[in-house]
């Protein structure tokens, strides 16, 4: 009896450890849309994340410090784990403190997170993980590793002071209502040829110095893949609205925000990881269809989107 | 004979490239264009295409050939106004301009030194190259030039390579200028006007006095390496 169940145990393990395995995948906490973060007062302040003069000269300084740089040259820093050639501060931007461009102290506090969705709980750390894996397209740098403890604790320094578990004023990209008579693609070029095209190119290619981007890529192998939040149209809207072209942020109108949004993210790029058995309908019914406005797996002028580029 | 014809026809056009194209701009810099009012740009531009820094006449070397050439165009129709260059673009004809252009973009091009990439100071030039001011909507200057400011494309001249006196002088003039005396206040208005899609204007009106001149003395301090250009570098924002 004693050794029957031994067995048994051992038989639950592996079946329980073949159930982690495969669960591991969503494990990730993904890109999906998150709630709308309140609206600031007219009189109200962003929240002020600290100043660099602040931190302290010791260990933790530098782990910021290490976390910092990671954010702004992810790709040259990491290049193990970045699949394209985007980093963090391209949609991040000033280096993560800037209010509706999804600033850190927006997000850190919000972590644990319970995802109602799936009933799971999400820590901090597998939501950057989900970054390296979406917005990145690559591979994401283990929990308990330097990279994200770096990433991490540059995180947790911008949210000093920041109240826990309340979304704040400024959170992710405050997008803007969609247009009353849906986005129009053919529009949304036009805004693109005129406005876009100087930083990030005619095929939205971005632009180089050296090795490495300074405009980064807007579709194309070198772009974000289709599990980013960023493939949202909504999403991009709410970026591009407050912050593009860049230093001019908040001239262009919602329409054009959203036209555009729609008109790159027609566009292809690397496929959502999250692909189900080759199946691109499949995959758009199970992580495409309630996730905000996006054209994964829909039909643009007789073409099939979502295809993928390698 | 019809050989002959042949091997002549072949002679010239195997020398056009060379007569046509890269010795005329060349020559322009040194004797001027065929019209005398287009002066030789080497008088203020420097045998080396390097400027004169204490003149703030600005460095041409290795400048993109479009950002040359639109720069041109812009001073003979005023989106750019200078009192010297205005004229002499207008002298130039649009051939001499696309040689010029091209001869310059062919010189050497800037490359700094791997600066330090420590932390500036708050506030500090350096510290608006390579973090802006976003409370006033004003993106680090190396976000659109480049890191170190080398220049990205053809639309984002290089920073890095041009004098102090030539930075502070552009950004002075993508502004309106407030001139106050005791009996009157007036307005100059700005003298460039040809930056696209206004990306220039509205940052040389947030920038006050003082960063205009901490940034242009940062980038200004940044140096020429002697080390050619090389692209296949990692280039750290």
């Amino acid at each position: 009896m004693k050794k029957y169940s031994k067995h048994c145990i051992a038989l639950i393990s592996v079946f329980l450890c073949a159930n982690i395995y495969a669960a591991d995948k969503s494990k990730l906490d993904d890109q999906t849309q998150i709630p709308a973060a309140p609206n600031k007062g007219s009189s109200e302040k962003y929240f002020q994340p600290p100043k660099d003069s602040d931190l302290q000269n010791n260990a933790f300084g530098d782990l910021v410090h290490k976390g910092e740089a990671l954010f702004v040259n992810t790709k040259a820093l990491a290049p193990q784990n970045v699949g394209n050639e985007m980093n963090c501060v391209n949609c991040h931007l000033d280096r993560g403190r800037k209010a509706n461009s999804s600033p850190m102290w927006g997000a850190y506090p919000m972590y644990p997170a319970y995802r109602k969705k799936n009933n799971k709980v999400n820590t901090y750390a597998e939501r950057l993980q989900g970054c390296f894996s979406y917005s990145m397209n690559g591979t994401p740098p283990p929990a308990d590793g330097e990279i994200i403890l770096a990433l991490t604790a540059y995180s947790y320094w911008l949210s000093t002071g920041a109240p826990t578990g309340k979304a704040l004023p400024g959170r992710g990209f405050d997008e803007p209502q969609p247009p009353k008579g849906g986005f129009d693609i053919a529009r949304g070029k036009v805004v693109y040829e005129n406005q876009c095209v100087i930083c990030h190119g005619e095929n939205g290619e971005g632009k180089k110095v050296g090795v490495n981007y300074v405009f980064p890529p807007l579709w194309g192998k070198d772009s974000y893949n289709w599990g980013a939040g960023m493939h949202r149209i909504n999403t991009a809207a709410g970026f591009i609205q407050h912050n593009m072209p860049l230093g001019r942020g908040e001239t262009l109108s919602d329409v054009e925000a959203w036209d555009v949004a729609a008109y790159v993210n027609m566009h292809e790029r690397p496929q959502d990881p999250r692909l189900i058995d080759g199946d691109i309908e499949k995959t758009r019914k199970r992580f495409h269809a309630d996730d905000g406005v996006n054209l994964y797996g829909a039909t643009v002028n007789g073409v099939l989107i979502g295809q993928g580029i390698k | 004979m019809q050989i002959l014809r042949i091997v002549y026809f072949i002679v010239i056009w195997a020398l056009l490239p060379i007569s046509g194209f890269a010795a005329d701009g060349e020559a322009i810099m040194v004797h001027g264009g065929s019209n005398p009012v287009a002066m030789p740009c080497i008088a203020c531009h420097g045998a080396d295409g390097k400027g004169i820094p204490s003149s703030g006449f600005p460095r041409l070397s290795g400048l993109p050939a479009p950002y040359i050439e639109k720069q041109l165009y812009d001073f003979r129709s005023g989106a750019r106004e200078n009192p010297v260059m205005g004229p002499i673009a207008k002298a130039l004809s649009d051939e001499e301009i696309k040689e010029l252009a091209l001869a310059y973009s062919k010189r050497p091009k800037v490359n700094v030194n791997n600066s330090n990439k420590s932390n500036p100071v708050q506030g500090s030039g350096a510290w608006i190259a390579t973090r802006g001011e976003w409370s006033k909507n004003i993106p680090e200057c190396t976000l659109c030039h480049g890191p170190d400011g080398v220049g990205v494309g053809d639309a984002f001249p290089p920073l890095a390579g041009q004098s102090p006196l030539y930075l502070e002088n552009q950004l002075n003039a993508w502004k309106e200028q407030k001139i106050i005396t005791p009996k009157k206040a007036s307005h100059i208005p700005a003298t460039r006007h040809n930056d696209p899609n206004y990306l220039m204007q509205h940052i040389a009106a947030s920038l006050t006095e003082v960063q205009i001149k901490a940034v242009s003395e940062y980038f200004g301090s940044l140096g020429d390496s002697t080390e050619p250009f090389d692209e296949s570098q990692h280039r750290l924002r």
